[in-house]
């Protein structure tokens, strides 16, 4: 079944070769995933993609195996919970695999957005790929936040509370939406049947968003570090045997770590109040969201306005989809933009100062922190994306990725 | 009847078949609208959710200066019996001091309107983001205008439930309540 590129491939298994003249698919993937001219200098921030898609089928398989013994009731979720952790076989990892799982989904996601961002891979042709990859973070924080709900705990209900009064914040109709959401007058057993139907059926809504942002992958191909386009063979290799390979090495890497954080500190990333049960009466006196929330509650609390918060934190979120338009720069990749680069790396640190002031009391000199963070983020993308791609003096482009690849190889 | 039947505007003029599409196009709209609504609708509160929301509480043990917690609707409503003191410096604030300005007479008066400035019922739940403030057991912080303080955010309200400081936009709210005698109040 070997071919050439372009030529359509011949499969010498009768089987195979009678299933694709009438159903193409394995013409698809040869084509997709074999043949596929693939730009040859890729680093490994490349891998993140295949990660997180790894990550995808991970956690729709564990939460599968979850809900054949979760019961979204109540009175009665915490205790299955509880149960699946003690008396289900291997319950505990399951568990642990799909509540880690989602921490490790958004790491590769956050870090596969990094990439995006630092070699422009946003840029023309590739804006939908991006719009639809923002999409699907969309999707990946509802999915997280209403799976977060399902074991009850304290956390589940108090950031529940929290994250659907954000909507109460509309003007006029504000708390009739709130009451809908709810399906009562506060969260209650209808909130947690709907969040959990909803947290079922939206990972199958990503993976078909996933599908599409492959489809318009495919269409241009990958970007790559130069953030120029091949120009013919000598640029680029098949995407299987070396990216398969490489991919394959990188998710190996990756699962280490994973694996790591399951056996040996399964609740490191999570909240212990979450291990009490929802009481309606009592507010934990410290609520905070999982890790992968904090820098955009961070937003929501540096504030001081309720519906200017909730703006700016949704806000936050809803300027990436213009980020191809904000970019004026023609130069695609950070390795030859020598000041916008730099402005990266303070993007990177004010998340994290985000995250930092996210995860503690909104008092003393986080709230000072908080603000001037969130001005950064919003002015890195509404003004210094715009200005500086107009007067940054971008380094020389080299002719083509393979000139660039062997100077590299002979210096 | 073929397609001589329909020939092209002259002049740009409308023609039947451009009315057909239209008001077809519109029927579908509204048909698809009409279905949507009951998908909608399935997610308002149910019948017998909407049938728990009155409870009648015995406020007689409730000593002058204590505070109990209820449920209501699935949240927590505080019944505070007012001392003098409270009543006194709830209403001389003036309202230009408040965020969301109210008197303190409009919030103590049940659905028949009568007026008891002992008793403050409000609904337990910050009009931030929906933590429950605390002030209301003995002991708890009860903030600088000695009524509730939210720990979520820092929303500080006073001895009438109402914001005065932090990042509430509302006072706490007064739900509908009718003292049936001196002693028995029914909520909702």
């Amino acid at each position: 079944m070997a071919s050439s590129h372009g030529a359509p491939p011949v499969f010498n298994n009768k089987v195979i070769a009678w299933i694709d003249y009438r159903l193409p698919i394995f013409s698809y993937i040869e084509k997709e995933y074999h043949t596929f001219p693939t730009p040859r200098n890729f680093n490994y921030f490349w891998n993140f993609g295949a990660i997180a898609t790894v990550m995808l089928v991970l956690m729709i398989a564990t939460g599968i195996v979850l809900a054949t013994n979760y019961t979204p009731h109540a009175t009665l979720a915490f205790d299955s919970v509880e149960r699946i952790m003690r008396d289900v076989p291997s319950g505990w990892l399951v568990r642990y695999l799909h509540m880690t799982g989602a921490s490790f989904f958004f790491i590769a996601v956050y870090i596969h957005i990094f990439r995006g961002l630092y070699y422009g891979s946003y840029k023309a042709p590739r804006e939908l790929l991006w719009i639809l990859g923002v999409v699907i973070l969309l999707l990946m924080m509802a999915t997280a936040f209403m799976g977060y709900v399902l074991p009850w705990g304290q956390m589940s209900f108090w950031g529940a509370t929290v994250i659907t009064n954000l909507f109460s914040a509309i003007p006029v109709v504000g708390d009739a939406v709130v009451t809908w959401l709810w399906g009562g007058f506060a969260i209650d057993n209808p909130t947690l049947n709907r969040f959990y139907a909803l947290h079922y059926l939206l990972p199958f809504v990503i993976v078909a968003v996933v599908a599409l942002h492959v489809v318009a992958l495919h269409v241009h191909g990958s970007n790559n570090p130069l953030g120029i386009d091949p120009k013919g063979p000598q640029d680029t290799v098949p995407f299987h045997p070396y990216y398969t390979m490489k991919d394959g090495f990188g998710v190996l890497c990756f699962m280490i770590v994973y694996a790591a954080f399951v056996f040996f500190a399964p609740n490191y990333l999570g909240d212990v109040a979450n291990y009490i049960p929802a009481n309606p009466l009592v507010t934990p006196t410290h609520i905070v969201p999982e890790w992968y929330f904090l820098p955009f509650y961070a937003i929501l609390r540096a504030i001081p306005d309720k519906l200017g918060g909730v703006i700016c934190m949704f806000g936050s979120i809803a300027v990436l989809f213009v980020v191809p338009w904000l970019d004026t720069s023609r130069v695609r990749s950070c390795t030859f933009r020598p000041i916008y680069k730099w402005f990266m790396f303070v993007l990177v640190i004010v998340m994290f100062l985000l995250g930092w002031c996210g995860a503690n009391p909104p008092e003393g000199f986080f709230v000072p922190l908080s603000r001037v963070c969130t001005v950064y983020y919003f002015f890195h993308f509404l003004i210094l994306l715009p200005v500086l791609g107009k007067i940054e003096r971008p380094l020389p482009l080299p002719p083509s990725i393979a000139d660039a690849v062997l100077k590299k190889k002979a210096g | 009847m073929a397609s001589s039947s329909i020939p092209a505007g002259a002049h740009g003029e409308p023609t039947r078949r451009d009315f057909l599409m239209v008001a077809s196009g519109a029927m579908a709209a509204v048909g698809a609208i009409a279905t949507a609504w009951p998908f909608i609708n399935n997610l308002n509160p149910a019948a017998d959710t909407l049938a728990l929301s009155s409870i009648e509480v015995n406020v007689q043990p409730i000593a002058v200066g204590q505070a109990v917690t209820v449920k209501w609707r699935g949240k927590p409503v505080f019944i505070r019996h007012r001392t003098p003191e409270e009543i006194k410096e709830a209403e001389q604030v003036k309202l230009a001091d408040l965020p969301d300005p109210e008197t303190d007479n409009a919030r103590v008066v049940d659905t028949a309107k009568k007026v008891r400035p002992e008793w403050l019922i409000v609904v337990g739940v910050c009009t931030h983001l929906g933590c429950v403030p605390l002030g209301t057991k003995q002991g708890d912080p009860r903030g600088e205008y000695g009524g509730w303080f939210c720990p979520c955010h820092g929303s500080q309200y006073d001895t009438s439930g109402r914001i005065r400081k932090g990042p509430a936009p509302k006072n706490l709210a007064v739900p509908d309540y009718l003292f049936s005698s001196d002693t028995l109040v029914k909520i909702g």
